[in-house]
């Protein structure tokens, strides 16, 4: 399903480049080959080169170099009607003039489709969102999910291989967005379609893909699973963008057997895993999610190092608990605790000793 | 849950008033003050617009020159049915108006009511005025023999339809017709037919005028809409550059562009398109009329155009191409349904504007580019009043008809004009 070759591949982009200005590149030498089947995210901040990307893909841009191929053969010059791939778009784009029937035959229609298939067609993609009952009704009489619905039938309706999402989610509230992901991830399964989906939540790309290419700059920062993603960020980048992060400055002390003990700001020496840092003396960023760290000596993990610490700020959050403290110089130290039987609340002041094992603390390159 | 619909009378507040009146009662200071506040213009549209209009209507079926001038025939036809042959009688009643009328300087004004439908009717009465004192009875002979106008049938017929202040006689004229000697509806002579020849051209004429604005609007709007915003903005001046032209700089520039030796010949010669002596005349005819007026009205076409198009996200665009249309196919079923209120505002605008538009038919309109409007001008010049109003109450029934007409096709909430 994961293709890593661009042979094997379904979708691939081959050294592609684009730029709208001749000056600046938006995306700068993209390679990503997608396997059939998969689920793959583009995530990144916005102005990162995703949706370029998307739209590239779509047919919308050309690339100013390079090519990408559609199931073996290049589609640079096909023009996007002729692609074939289902698209959802960010606002919808669901035709205001025409019914929710009519918007979803439209595709078939244009592919010359006669009336009996085209009622059943619409009717099955109804049925699988859910919808058919709304067949009659106008965009406009719809709420926001249910038009995302309709856009999602819309785009499967005509049974293309190839499905993209430009951040269908982003207009729907927090309660739905999440039903939709659950929605969106089934039927991604249950098709066995290819899906592309640009989001800039990194909630909705961890639940929802196989695998996450987190754009910045123009280029993949990393290209993984979401679990790959969230516990071994390739870079300080990644580690920033993907959930919360404790970031400690220092320099490299010692370095060896994918072990290493960095010299903090302050003077303190603690272990860590070197990522991409390789030389002595380098400067460096260790990172740490604030989950991993234990602040109660017999929960300690084992070859653990401990560091002092001051809680600043306990803040009471019902499943959790999150706690700022004054780590090594720096009062954005965070650690988050579940709220468990028994847990101790930490009061502003108090001072205590934190921990964590060697392999979550992660060495990354400086920003 | 609380069932409403079942007994709304049951809607109180909480000392029991009924919630309708305690709702009314609680907006009404803000009814009065929006009131107040709109009370200037309604006062100035009421006195400026609604009153002007309804008078004109009240002349177009009102002319009293006959009537009140008139007397003492105006008594006689009450009391006797129309008959062929007119009796001494009324004859007498006549001659008695007619001194009056001398006196009173008025036989002028009578005729001019007569001659609106019996042409040639004025001096006939100026001189016949003249002469009333020394006329003798038998007055009918007498008459006769000052002027046969006076047995002819159609004059009395005219007369007598004159006898009362409201009449539908203008508009019969405005619609081509006359009363034969008795009394029924038919026809003028062909060579006299040119109100509703002039109607009809006038109707032809925007309609030609108005597809031709939107055949060249809607490109121009679509690159407005979809053009980055400091080129859209130039290209609006553009646009807009003859809504700050004075009319008759642009109307007298035309005139240089398209006459014979204007512009455009001078340059189809050089080409050769046209021979020396093969120059086209494009200007003081209906050409002239239909080119000066597409340019002038284009505006109104490109705005409600553009301010439709302007909010066309273009991913509708996309989503329809990404679905397998060609851009054919996109335009006609995705883009075109969505700026049909653009194209109906814009049309429903020139269309009106054109129908009733004087000055450029004037300027460059010759003898035939002209319009119904030069017609009611024509009449307003020769101060005849309700003839004016009974052309221009046509063509604003035909204007409303328009109106309810789009209102039942697309709706007149739907409209958009920038």
């Amino acid at each position: 399903m994961v293709a890593t070759s661009p042979n094997d591949a379904f979708v691939a982009f081959e050294h592609v480049q684009k730029s709208y200005d001749g000056v600046s590149l938006v995306v700068k030498d993209l390679n990503l080959a997608i396997g059939k089947g998969e689920f793959l995210t583009m995530l990144g901040p916005s102005g990162s080169g995703k949706t370029t990307c998307l739209m590239m893909l779509a047919g919308f841009e050309t690339a100013t170099h390079g090519r990408i191929m559609l199931d073996g053969t290049n589609i640079n010059e096909v023009p996007p009607h002729k692609r074939g791939i289902g698209m959802v778009f960010q606002n919808y784009a669901l035709f205001p003039h025409m019914t929710v029937g009519e918007n979803l035959s439209f595709p078939l229609e244009v592919r010359g489709m006669g009336k009996s298939d085209r009622e059943a067609k619409v009717k099955r993609a109804l049925d699988m969102v859910q919808m058919y009952s709304f067949i009659n009704r106008r965009p406009a009489q719809l709420s926001g999910g249910q038009q995302q619905r309709i856009a999602l039938a819309r785009a499967l309706v005509f049974d293309p291989s190839l499905v993209l999402m430009d951040e269908p989610l982003g207009a729907l509230d927090k309660q739905l967005r999440e039903h939709m992901q659950f929605e969106i991830k089934h039927l991604h399964e249950s098709l066995g379609i290819t899906v592309v989906y640009v989001t800039h939540d990194q909630g909705e790309a961890l639940t929802m893909s196989d695998r996450v290419a987190v754009f910045n700059d123009g280029r993949i920062q990393q290209l993984a699973t979401p679990s790959d993603l969230y516990e071994r960020p390739d870079n300080s980048f990644v580690a920033q963008f993907i959930g919360e992060n404790n970031k400690l400055p220092g320099t490299i002390e010692s370095i060896g057997d994918g072990k290493c003990t960095v010299r903090l700001e302050t003077g303190e020496v603690i272990d860590a895993t070197p990522v991409n840092v390789s030389t002595k003396g380098a400067k460096t960023l260790v990172s740490i999610r604030p989950e991993r760290v234990e602040y109660k000596p017999e929960a300690m993990p084992a070859g653990a190092h401990t560091i002092d610490a001051e809680v600043m700020e306990f803040i009471y959050m019902g499943d959790m608990f999150r706690t700022r403290l004054r780590v090594a110089g720096s009062d954005e130290f965070v650690i988050k605790s579940r709220n468990t039987l028994g847990q101790r609340m930490l009061a502003p002041g108090e001072k205590i000793k934190i921990g964590w094992a060697p392999q979550d603390a992660r060495a990354l390159d400086p920003m | 849950m609380v069932d409403l619909t079942a007994a709304p009378d049951m809607l109180r507040t909480a000392d029991g008033r009924p919630l309708k009146a305690a709702l009314a009662q609680a907006q009404r200071k803000a009814k009065w003050r929006a009131f107040f506040l709109v009370l200037p213009l309604l006062a100035f549209v009421v006195l400026t617009f609604i009153v002007p209009i309804l008078k004109m209507l009240e002349r177009s079926v009102n002319h009293d020159g006959f009537s009140s001038n008139a007397p003492t025939l105006v008594a006689w036809f009450n009391d006797h049915p129309a008959t062929a042959d007119i009796p001494e009688d009324a004859y007498a009643a006549l001659v008695t108006d007619l001194q009056q009328m001398q006196k009173d300087k008025t036989a002028g004004a009578a005729g001019t009511r007569i001659n609106y439908t019996v042409p040639g009717t004025i001096s006939v009465f100026k001189s016949a005025a003249r002469e009333a004192e020394k006329l003798q009875p038998p007055y009918k002979d007498a008459l006769i023999a000052s002027n046969k106008m006076w047995g002819d049938p159609l004059v009395w017929v005219a007369m007598r339809n004159a006898s009362s202040a409201y009449t539908s006689d203008f508009y019969m004229v405005s619609a081509d017709l006359k009363r034969d000697a008795a009394g029924n509806l038919v026809r003028v002579e062909d060579n006299q037919r040119i109100y509703v020849y002039l109607f009809v051209k006038t109707f032809v004429l925007s309609i030609v005028i108005t597809v031709a604005c939107l055949l060249l609007a809607f490109p121009i709007a679509h690159l407005l809409a979809v053009l980055p915003m400091a080129k859209s903005n130039l290209l609006m001046i553009l646009v807009l550059l003859p809504f700050w032209t004075s009319l008759l700089v642009r109307t007298s520039s035309w005139i240089a562009i398209l006459q014979e030796q204007g512009i455009i010949n001078d340059l189809m010669v050089w080409i050769g398109v046209f021979s020396e002596d093969g120059r086209v005349r494009m200007i003081y005819n209906q050409t002239g009329t239909i080119i000066v007026m597409t340019h002038i009205l284009l505006p109104f076409m490109v705005l409600p155009l553009y301010s439709v198009m302007r909010v066309i996200p273009p991913s509708y665009a996309r989503a329809a191409r990404s679905l397998g249309a060609t851009s054919w196919t996109t335009f006609r079923r995705i883009y075109l349904p969505q700026t049909l209120p653009g194209i109906a505002a814009g049309s429903l605008l020139v269309f009106i504007l054109a129908v009733g538009y004087y000055i450029t038919p004037a300027l460059v309109g010759g003898a035939d580019g002209q319009l119904i409007s030069n017609l009611i001008s024509f009449h307003m010049n020769k101060a005849n009043w309700s003839m004016a109003a009974a052309l221009a109450a046509i063509l604003l029934a035909a204007v409303l008809l328009l109106y309810w007409l789009y209102d039942r096709l697309i709706g007149i909430d739907r409209l958009k004009l920038g």
